[in-house]
């Protein structure tokens, strides 16, 4: 029987505010265990949370981003379970009156252009960490992370392959990232995915047994644990059996899902709405300062870009995966006249050099006015594409602009028709044989007299003016 | 008369006319509290030491002239606020040991007013109780009479302000603890609209309930009091940024033409006849000052109890889950893992009352029951705040009984939760309204003990209380009568 898997994603971002949700502690990765900590996030006796505005704010640029209606008034729940890493016995978070609902947003398959539904994105504080020592028998707790404001964003059951998931995961976090509210870093957990798996016998209506997947810290980790989980109840279900409605954990050295918790051990987590908060009103004024402020997003980019630039498809895509990168090809287009050009080099020579380097395009040493002047240097002949090659190259260890490279190293391309044509006069000369060659119809000689002349120059001739003036000189004694 | 039994408005006097230094206060106060602490028990923690460094530095103020509206007057703390450096356990054996590294705001606001803190003082263990039985650290006895309970939750500060061992309190009140206690103790005690007084630092109960207010032996001191610890604080998001009035502008302003609400409701069967009587001479005594008593209505009143006895709970619930044992406070030892530290801590840390409610709370809020339960509550609860809107279309204030009887015996009650909870039946509706109470003496029983009047006013109308508490309590002219211990 064929089956088709039905896939919901839950994803939590952190946001990038300097303070945390609910106290005035940094929300900073990285620093000593519980120095990042007060009274508040600590879940001592007798304080209380005050919201910080900065994250209803980046909520509703998240909201607006994918097309999700705003709730003119919202509130805080809280969300009761015991663990060591949850201070308060509680999470600050949003239940039934979440910030925003009923959005989407839009993913390219090979099919052409398919709606992912969001359900709904809320505000919540994030919990801390436990450090478990193997020869201890007992645990460290690392409250830094506590109250650091995420947002959750819940899909519906929309995506039907692990690729179409895997494409939704990419899009949101390319939105987090675009409207800079979230760093986007899944190894550092800022950005984090579980997902809802079932499937069911193609064409079926009704949705199969579901199980929830968590501890997928990577995109191929998603993808891969999705297509485990698809695979293991398939064959579940093709043995006869009942798949059972669990949590399960990616193990990533394993490649496989293990159970986690089932059911009947699911949390009843008493939700209700928080006393020590009031209701959030959200205005019409609110949300269209926060409209006129949006960020162009990629979407939007990438059409923009292929409408006029003329950019396929493919480099449109690439260009546009982060905003910076997007802003370097635009300033390198626009100073050179070039977009076709300024693509090239920015998706060939300058995305090479900083993987290479593992570098970022914002840290990248070759500014676009110099890009833009070097493509200007070969569309008006001063240099060749090749010399080009090696002029780039220097430009990026150096940082200088290529004309002061060009001067340095003398690198002016030969344009002088004379002079060119005296060179190749005496290679003709010193390689009668070969014309004889070329001129008795073997043609791949030509390659040769091109490589010679070359040679001679030391690359700094014109290609194209090479081509031309062999061409009549050979044909024409 | 020694310093200790003196008011806060007495003892202002004399330091202004350099009669007496803070030094002298804080001296007597101590040495009351030595001769009869040991029979009433009303502290849980006394800051002796403290008190008389604060009271020497006082009285530097006071030789500078920089006499601020409680300079070295002694306080009373309830332990259920936060002190800095200082032990507050909110009577549980789960924060035994527990010294918060933070000052509650309105520790900071009387800090910042110059009163000395004389100590912490016993209470029903969470604030859960009506006769500060179920505190941890044993009994607190009225001051009238040492058989019977001073009321709860904030009892210890209601009995410390009745026995002169301190010259005025502050406690806390989610159903009455602050107003039933008072008027079993005969003292003044007010409980402030919800958002007036700040409850960061109060260790929270049922926080959508609980208020803090003062204990006074006066109504002049209640709005001194009130004038130190009211305002907005920005770090409660249920805070009122509102204007605070002078309330001792209120005192004498008396209540010619006011009108006064008597809610038909309120007379229930089961009232101690004494109270009725007590109730009968308040209202005319308030007419001969010129009010007229109306009926009024309050149809939800019997629906306020069960209403609070889920709202109250449920918040309990969660806002005691923090003491798990994990980060301060009591942990069980020999614990096998981490379900067994959570089960041991909270088992032997909670005392049976916080642990009968923190149940009933999770049953109310638990999926399946939420509906029927805490969400009902909350429609309820939005009509009971709509029977007082309705109330102060036909008067200024409400006058109610305070309690239903007297002081009852020690023990009489611990057993039995339901007789226990009809101690609140006429504060309850307060807080869950929000609205602002205050209860004065206005009696005695034939035994000698208490009776309270309460009155009521519309959100944030203190004002008013203090204008009609005031007036009633010159008329009544109970204050020559103290407790003999
Ligand atoms: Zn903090």
């Amino acid at each position: 029987m064929a089956y088709e898997p039905v896939i919901g994603l839950e994803i939590h971002a952190q946001l990038l505010t300097k303070s945390k949700i609910f106290c005035s502690c940094s929300t900073l990765f990285g620093a000593e265990p519980n120095t990042h900590t007060c009274a508040i996030c600590l879940g001592m006796p007798g304080v209380l949370p005050v919201l910080n505005r900065t994250v209803v704010e980046y909520t509703i640029k998240m909201a607006l981003a994918t097309n999700c209606a705003i709730n003119e008034s919202c509130n805080f729940a809280r969300k009761n379970y015991f663990y060591p890493d949850l201070p308060k016995g509680y999470q600050i978070s949003q239940y039934a009156q979440p910030l925003s609902e009923h959005g989407y947003v839009d993913i390219e398959q090979n099919e052409g252009k398919k709606r992912i539904g969001i359900t709904r994105i809320h505000m919540e504080e994030d919990a801390g960490k436990m450090i478990h020592d193997e020869h201890l028998p007992s645990s460290y707790i690392d409250l830094n992370r506590t109250g650091v404001p995420l947002i959750e964003i819940v899909s519906e059951p929309d995506m039907r392959s692990s690729e179409e998931a895997s494409a939704y995961l990419k899009r949101l976090h390319e939105i987090l990232v675009y409207l800079e509210i979230c760093d986007g870093n899944m190894e550092e957990g800022s950005f984090r995915c579980d997902a809802n798996v079932s499937i069911r016998p193609r064409g079926e209506n009704a949705f199969g047994t579901r199980t929830e997947l968590k501890n997928m810290n990577s995109f191929r980790n998603v993808q891969r644990a999705l297509d485990y989980e698809i695979k293991r109840q398939q064959y579940i279900l093709e043995s006869g059996q009942a798949v059972i409605q669990e949590t399960r954990l990616w193990d990533d050295s394993q490649g496989v899902t293990l159970s986690m918790r089932g059911k009947e051990e699911a949390h009843d987590y008493r939700y209700f709405p928080d006393p020590d908060l009031v209701p959030i009103v959200i205005d019409e004024s609110w949300v269209a300062e926060v409209r006129k402020n949006l960020p162009e997003l990629p979407l939007a980019k990438r059409e923009r870009f292929m409408r006029d630039y003329q950019l396929p498809s493919y480099d449109a895509g690439v260009l546009t995966s982060s905003r910076v990168l997007a802003d370097y090809f635009e300033d390198v287009a626009n100073l050179s006249g070039k977009p076709k050009a300024a693509s090239n080099w920015v998706m060939g020579d300058i995305l090479r050099f900083l993987n290479e380097e593992k570098r970022d395009i914002k840290d990248c040493p070759i500014l676009p006015q110099s890009l833009a002047e070097m493509i200007q240097l070969i569309e008006n002949g001063t240099i060749s594409g090749k010399m080009a090659k090696d002029i780039i190259e220097e430009m990026y260890r150096t940082g200088k602009p290529p004309t002061t490279i060009i001067e340095e190293k003398g690198m002016v391309q030969i344009t002088d028709e004379a002079a060119l044509a005296k060179t190749i006069a005496e290679i003709l000369a010193a390689n009668t044989a070969q014309v004889e060659q070329y001129r008795g119809g073997k043609e791949k000689v030509f390659g040769y007299f091109v490589g010679q002349v070359m040679k001679a120059t030391k690359g700094k001739a014109n290609p194209q003016l090479i081509n031309d003036l062999l061409k009549k000189m050979l044909t024409a004694s | 008369m020694e310093l200790h039994q003196l008011t806060i408005h007495e003892l202002q006097k004399l330091i202004r006319s350099k009669e007496v230094n803070s030094s002298d206060i804080v001296k007597s106060v101590f040495k009351r509290i030595d001769a009869v602490e040991g029979s009433v028990h009303a502290y849980i923690t006394l800051m002796k030491e403290h008190a008389f460094e604060e009271a020497a530095k006082a009285d530097r103020c006071i030789r500078e002239g920089n006499i601020r509206a409680l300079t070295g007057i002694p306080v009373a703390l309830k332990d259920i606020v936060c002190t800095k450096g200082f032990l507050t356990t909110c009577g549980s054996r789960i924060l035994h040991n527990f010294i918060p590294p933070y000052d509650a705001t309105v520790v900071e606001k009387l800090k910042e007013a110059g009163a000395v803190f004389t100590g912490k003082t016993n209470m029903d263990e969470f604030a859960m109780g009506s006769s500060t039985e179920t505190s941890y650290f044993g009994i607190t006895k009225n001051p009238w009479a040492l058989d019977r309970i001073p009321g709860g939750s904030s009892g210890g500060s209601a009995a410390a302000v009745a026995a002169d061992l301190c010259i005025a309190s502050i406690g806390s009140d989610t159903g009455g603890s602050i107003r039933q206690p008072a008027a079993l103790c005969g003292v003044v005690g007010m409980k402030p609209t919800y958002g007036r007084v700040s409850r960061y630092g109060l260790i929270a109960f049922a926080s959508s309930l609980d208020q803090i207010g003062p204990f006074t032996k006066d109504v002049e001191d209640c709005a001194i009091m009130m004038n130190v610890i009211a305002g907005h604080d920005p770090r409660e998001s249920t805070s009122v940024p509102l204007d605070v009035p002078d309330y001792t502008a209120f005192l004498s302003r008396g209540i010619d033409g006011f009108k006064v609400g008597i809610p038909k409701e309120y007379f229930i069967e089961g009232i101690d006849p004494e109270i009725t009587e007590a109730m009968r001479g308040a209202m005319k005594a308030i007419e001969g000052l010129g009010a007229t008593c109306v009926e009024i209505s309050l149809p939800h009143t019997e629906y306020c109890l069960a209403v609070y006895y889920i709202i109250a709970p449920a918040e309990a619930s969660s806002n005691l889950a923090r003491y798990d044992g994990v980060k301060y406070g009591f942990r069980a030892d020999d614990c096998k893992d981490l379900l067994d530290m959570y089960k041991k801590t909270r088992s032997a840390g909670f005392g049976a009352e916080v642990k009968r409610r923190i149940m009933i709370g999770t049953y109310a809020l638990s999926s399946g029951y939420y509906d029927a339960y805490y969400k009902k509550a909350s429609q309820v609860r939005a009509l009971i705040k709509r029977d007082f809107e309705e109330a102060w279309k036909h008067c200024d204030v409400i006058l109610t009984p305070t309690t239903p009887t007297p002081a009852f015996k020690i023990g009489e009650k611990i057993d039995d939760p339901l007789q226990m909870y009809l101690s609140d039946i006429f504060t309850i509706s307060t807080n869950l309204a929000g609205i602002p109470g205050i209860s004065v003496p206005c009696g005695f029983t034939r035994q000698g003990l208490p009776i309270g009047a309460q009155f009521l006013a519309g959100h944030f109308e203190e004002g008013k209380l203090i204008q009609i508490a005031a007036a009633f309590e010159k008329q009544a002219n109970l204050k020559q009568r103290r407790p003999n211990l």
